[in-house]
């Protein structure tokens, strides 16, 4: 699986952007998408996924559960 | 210019070559250590004999950090930063309304290379805009490169325009020393509580090092960082606001404690505001009913505070994209759409030659103010007055109450007038639409005053303010504030004691929340 960014929520605030260890986050036209070919889940790096420890709106990064979950 | 015309090099190259420009300045000590009762705070109206000369040097041209200048200086942010590190419970990231005016709400985020051609252009149209601040709408300082690239460009191009920042201090240790190289000599720290029980109630959670932390862990981390960070600040010769949201039942008497512990490490003004929590916010404050401080209340808490600190009550609780003097908000004329097709040309001289004209009238309004003083010499009387006063800068009587988007209050005393806050208010005057609510909402934000000075008045109000036992003066129209005050408090002593007037005393005012009504706002901002 990977994390997703819900749109409605996204305040466009950037603060998901640098914390993301594998650079899955992007901007196009002020909102934040996250590239789930280049999410991790976070496994492997931190204890928490960044992007969800980060962000300002509770349940806006949430798991992208149309995914298989993510395999070391 | 020439850094707006190269902004693809890096920050850190010519960074490189400002640590040799950076100027030692000695620490300095603050300047409440010599106050005593009866004397105006820094932040209130101290002048130039009142502080050290470094420091005044620092704060005359500073409109957040000198109550006195900021009759004439304008300042400016500039919304680059909108990451944020912490979580409070007053703020809420997804509001945004171009008639709100409180921290944290911005309508356009801009890149450094947009925000350094507005700031350039505000200087150009503005000459009395002296300070770049930024302050958000996120933390500057969890966008480190986006605000130092901002200083970088705006440093280069306009190096006479005051740097400053104001953060939440969580990440400030890490970012002193760039502080401290592009010469930002003034920020503000936004400290609520030492304690992290109170932290606990008001922050929650904060992001650290990779890591969330809630409850009391957040708050002691937070606290920690704040403190740590305020040392090293005043240690390097950087001046300190730290600024405190006052929120009734969790932190307002906690804050007397901030107050000492912030003093002991050295900040140089405090500035306690009230809390801004209205439901359609959609803060956490703001929908549990949280409710801010009266007018009283927040005096009453400056007031005692201010023995051990200098308080700061000017603070107008601006937008993170605000433009102008306090008060005003000239940020709907400076669009990135038409920032774009400005061509912009900056005029060192003619800026340089504005703030001459305003030392110039400052010394004026200062020889006048301790002229009128001396007539109060031999009065003998422990009473205290509060006086609004419908003001458009400069230091005058010179608004019309219908167009007063604001009252500025000042507290007489035979010591003297004292700027003791200000009061937002709708406008009274709004062309036939919705006067008598209007009206009845000034009274209640004045309704501690016995007087309201104005450049003119009409005949309607007068009669309604006379009738809630506030004076309409119009007699001190366009003359300086402190000299039409100090008349006007010895005359009131005058008619106390001929019997013409009946000594009172005045109730509680109310704290206004919420957006601005202005119908003059520009189509398809409207609240």
């Amino acid at each position: 699986m990977s994390y997703k960014i819900v749109a409605s929520q996204c305040t466009g605030c950037s603060a998901c952007e640098p914390e993301c260890p594998n650079k899955a986050i992007s901007e196009k036209d002020g909102i934040f998408l996250i590239d789930p070919k280049k999410c991790t889940e976070c496994i492997g790096f931190f204890d928490e996924p960044q992007c969800v420890a980060v962000c300002p709106v509770d349940h806006t990064c949430i798991i992208d559960k149309s995914l298989p979950r993510y395999q070391k | 210019m020439e850094a707006l015309k190269e902004p693809g090099q890096g920050v850190i190259a010519r960074f490189s070559n400002l640590k040799g420009l950076t100027i030692p300045v000695a620490p300095h000590k603050g300047c409440g250590s010599s106050g005593g009762s009866g004397k105006s705070s820094c932040g209130s109206s101290a002048g130039s004999g009142d502080l050290p000369s470094e420091i005044w040097e620092k704060v005359k041209n500073h409109p957040c950090y000198s109550e006195e200048a900021h009759h004439h200086y304008a300042r400016m942010h500039v919304a680059v930063a909108p990451a944020c590190n912490i979580q409070c419970n007053y703020c809420n990231r997804k509001y945004d309304c171009a008639n709100e005016s409180r921290p944290g709400v911005v309508s356009e985020r801009l890149t450094p290379e947009q925000a350094a051609k507005k700031v350039l252009a505000v200087a150009s149209e503005i000459p009395q805009m002296t300070v770049l601040g930024i302050a958000g709408p996120g933390d500057p300082l969890a966008n480190p490169d986006k605000t130092f690239q901002t200083f970088d460009f705006v440093f280069k191009a306009a190096p006479d325009i005051k740097l400053c920042l104001s953060t939440n201090g969580l990440a400030l240790p890490d970012y002193v020393e760039r502080i401290k190289d592009f010469k930002v000599d003034h920020v503000t720290i936004t400290i609520n509580m030492v304690d992290p029980e109170v932290g606990a109630r008001i922050y929650p959670w904060v992001f650290f090092r990779h890591k969330r932390y809630t409850g009391k862990d957040a708050a002691k981390l937070l606290t920690e960082r704040q403190l740590e960070g305020l040392e090293m600040l005043t240690q390097a010769g950087i001046l300190c606001k730290v600024n405190s949201v006052m929120i009734p039942g969790i932190n307002d008497d906690h804050l007397v404690e901030v107050n000492k512990a912030v003093k002991s490490r050295g900040a140089f003004l405090h500035n306690i505001m009230p809390l801004i929590s209205s439901p359609e916010h959609g803060t956490v404050f703001g929908l549990s009913g949280q409710r801010g401080p009266s007018a009283q209340e927040l005096k009453a808490l400056q007031d005692k505070c201010e023995g051990e600190m200098n308080m700061m009550r000017h603070c107008r609780q601006c937008r993170a994209d605000a433009v102008g003097l306090l008060g005003e908000d000239r940020g709907a004329e400076f669009t990135t759409e038409r920032i774009e097709s400005m061509e912009v040309e900056y005029d060192a001289a003619k800026r340089r030659s504005y703030r001459d004209s305003v030392e110039i009238e400052r010394e004026v309004r200062k020889a006048a103010r301790e002229q009128e003083l001396l007539t109060l010499a031999g009065e003998n009387s422990d009473r205290k007055i509060l006086v609004a006063v419908a003001t458009k800068g400069g230091g005058k009587v010179n608004e019309h109450f219908g167009h007063a988007k604001e009252f500025q209050i000042y507290e007489l005393s035979v010591a003297g007038s004292k700027f003791v806050g200000h009061r937002r208010v709708d406008l009274y005057c709004q062309g036939g639409y919705g006067e008598e609510d209007a009206l009845a909402g000034v009274i209640r934000a004045i309704n501690d005053c016995v007087a309201v000075f104005v450049a003119k008045i009409g005949g309607c109000p007068k009669e309604e303010l006379r009738k809630a036992g506030i004076e309409p003066v119009d007699q001190y129209a366009y003359g300086y504030i402190e000299t039409a005050t100090i008349s006007y408090y010895r005359s009131y002593l005058e008619r106390l004691k001929n019997g013409e007037l009946v000594d009172i005393e005045r109730g509680d005012a109310m704290i206004r929340q919420g957006a601005f009504i202005e119908l003059s706002a520009p189509a398809g901002q409207a609240a």
